[in-house]
């Protein structure tokens, strides 16, 4: 009965609202859509860029007479005396120059029979971001400010450093500016709710006054409009998502099929998704008929 | 009049009719009781100063005075809609101060509240509107339907049911707000100027409803400018001026006696 009356009222007066409740069903539309389109987006660009940071290595460089002892010593102190080191991967010189002469033919071609190559050790850390600490484990930076190693097998350790860094800050950069932008959005929904809420507030102000001498308390003169401000959402976060699946049923879909870059990074199943979009749409809406009436219903 | 034999029934079965008198109050029983109230408003006018009356149940009072002499205010601080500044205002036993603003609410529900401008729904009808007063107070379907014609035969509105406020005289529509503020059966009703916007003829009618709610033991309280009908009905008289009782008496008239001598010297005073 009292759910029924407090729907009731939230559909007379959206019926009466019409052209406001319009524009912020379409805010928060657009915003939900772009959020629909921006999680996947980022869930792929991130899920990419550790695939890229799964790949750093570092080389650790032999000098190029080193002996089996040589290499067996420094196996033994990556294995056990480095920290942050998830696994180890030894090239051999003939390895190594089997693999370059696959990529580069021709300048293998020219050079003959010499291999300048020295064998190698790839390490790959339990982390991307620890990198640099086993660099720094292998070759401190010794009193002069010069880097030492710490075996004297050891030529030389490279940690890729500025493929690695590139990498850190696109990364970051696509995410900072999707949040802000979703923010930006976000806010903008929640205050058009707001004006929306503001709006019917002030054409019911009469309904209100009748309600307030009658003795309805606080929240009974509330809860209509609250509803109203959730239905306004909750229809434009459904109207979304219906266009969000008609794009990923006629655009998206058919594109992954054909090629497989679209689909591979991991992103959230598509119904998980319509749920967080919906959610967002009733918690904006919640918050937009929340602020007015905190600012424009003195109860 | 069955019907009105039912709210008489009604009303005397109402657990709270029988206001329980407070333990300090030096007017014992009574519904309404102003002690040393003043009220200053905000922006430094005075609402009421130093007023003291007491109102028992069952009573008929006119509150009488030009404007600004602190009626509405008088009304407004019986709602509850504002604090006095000084001094304590009892209903039914209770300091009105001591009620908390999550409790104004539930304090409403005990009072009926009828005005000049009738404040009724625009795009409801006559049935939904004085409906609308009990569903915001939780009554049932049932309720709804059994009170709401009941109220409206007693008003005299059984015909204009469907009728939305605008299609009703101004007299009809203030029918409906006294239906709207008596369908709770309150123990005390509050009229502001309620026969401010009517004819005569029509006026008796509001009148007469409003005594006949009166007859079933329902304290009412007119503010009114209603000379007319203040002198007709000789009941308690109030009269208040520049926020001060000036005059309490019982079966009054709107004013003071005045013969055409006196009259005529205030005419020609210099201050309008």
């Amino acid at each position: 009965m009292k759910l029924g009356f407090f729907l009731r009222e939230a559909l007379r007066a959206l019926k009466r609202n019409a052209v406001p409740s319009f524009a912020a069903m379409a805010t928060v539309l657009v915003t939900v859509m772009l959020l629909g389109v921006f999680i996947p987006v980022v869930q792929a660009t991130t899920g990419a860029a550790n695939e890229v940071r799964g790949r750093v290595i570092a080389d650790v460089f032999l000098k190029n007479d080193a002996t089996k002892a040589d290499i067996e010593r420094v196996r033994k102190l990556l294995d056990n005396d480095t920290p942050h080191v998830a696994s180890i991967e030894y090239v051999s010189k003939d390895q190594a120059y089997a693999e370059e002469r696959k990529k580069h033919k021709a300048a293998y071609e020219a050079l003959g029979t010499a291999n300048p190559l020295p064998p190698t050790f790839r390490v790959t850390p339990d982390k991307p971001d620890n990198i640099t600490k086993v660099r720094d484990s292998l070759t401190p930076i010794g009193p002069s400010g010069q880097r030492t190693v710490i075996d004297s097998a050891i030529d030389e350790v490279s940690n890729r450093e500025e493929d690695t860094n590139k990498i850190l800050s696109v990364t970051r950069v696509v995410k900072l500016t999707t949040a802000l932008l979703a923010a930006l959005l976000v806010i903008a929904s929640v205050l058009l709710i707001a004006n929306t809420i503001r709006l019917s507030l002030y054409a019911r102000r009469r309904e209100v006054e009748v309600m307030k001498l009658v003795g309805a308390t606080d929240w009974f003169i509330r809860w209509p409009f609250v509803i109203e401000g959730v239905l306004v959402g909750t229809l434009g976060g459904l109207l979304a998502v219906l266009l969000l699946a008609v794009l990923k049923i006629a655009v998206v879909d058919p594109l992954a099929a054909q090629f497989a870059l679209i689909a591979a990074p991991d992103t959230m199943n598509f119904p998980l998704l319509i749920g967080v979009l919906l959610a967002a749409a009733v918690g904006v809406s919640a918050a937009g008929s929340g602020i007015s009436l905190r600012r424009f219903l003195r109860v | 009049m069955a019907a009105t034999e039912r709210h008489v029934r009604r009303r005397r079965t109402r657990p709270e009719a029988a206001p329980a008198p407070a333990p300090r109050s030096p007017v014992p029983g009574a519904v309404i009781e102003f002690q040393n109230v003043s009220k200053i408003y905000p922006s430094g006018d005075t609402g009421l100063q130093d007023v003291s009356f007491a109102i028992q149940p069952g009573e008929f009072v006119f509150l009488v005075g030009q404007s600004g002499s602190g009626k509405s205010t008088t009304m407004r601080l019986l709602i509850k809609e504002t604090e006095a500044t000084t001094g304590t205002i009892r209903v039914a036993g209770r300091e009105l101060s001591d009620i908390s603003r999550r409790r104004v609410p539930y304090y409403r529900r005990n009072i009926g509240v009828v005005f000049q401008d009738y404040k009724l729904l625009p795009n409801r009808t006559v049935y939904e509107n004085v409906a609308y007063a009990l569903q915001v107070t939780g009554g049932s379907r049932r309720e709804i339907r059994e009170k709401v014609p009941d109220i409206l035969r007693l008003t005299g509105l059984s015909l204009k049911l469907h009728n939305v406020p605008e299609q009703l005289s101004g007299g009809e529509q203030q029918r409906v707000s006294v239906a709207r503020a008596f369908v709770n059966h309150p123990p005390l009703l509050l009229a502001d100027e309620p026969t401010g916007n009517l004819d005569p003829e029509t006026s008796i009618g509001i009148m007469q409803l409003l005594y006949r709610i009166n007859k079933t033991g329902t304290t009412v309280v007119v503010a009114t400018h209603d000379v007319e009908m203040v002198n007709k009905m000789r009941r308690r008289v109030i009269e208040l001026a520049h926020g001060r009782v000036v005059r309490d008496e019982r079966a009054g008239a709107y004013a003071a006696r005045e013969s055409t001598r006196e009259f005529a010297l205030r005419m020609r005073e210099d201050r309008p």
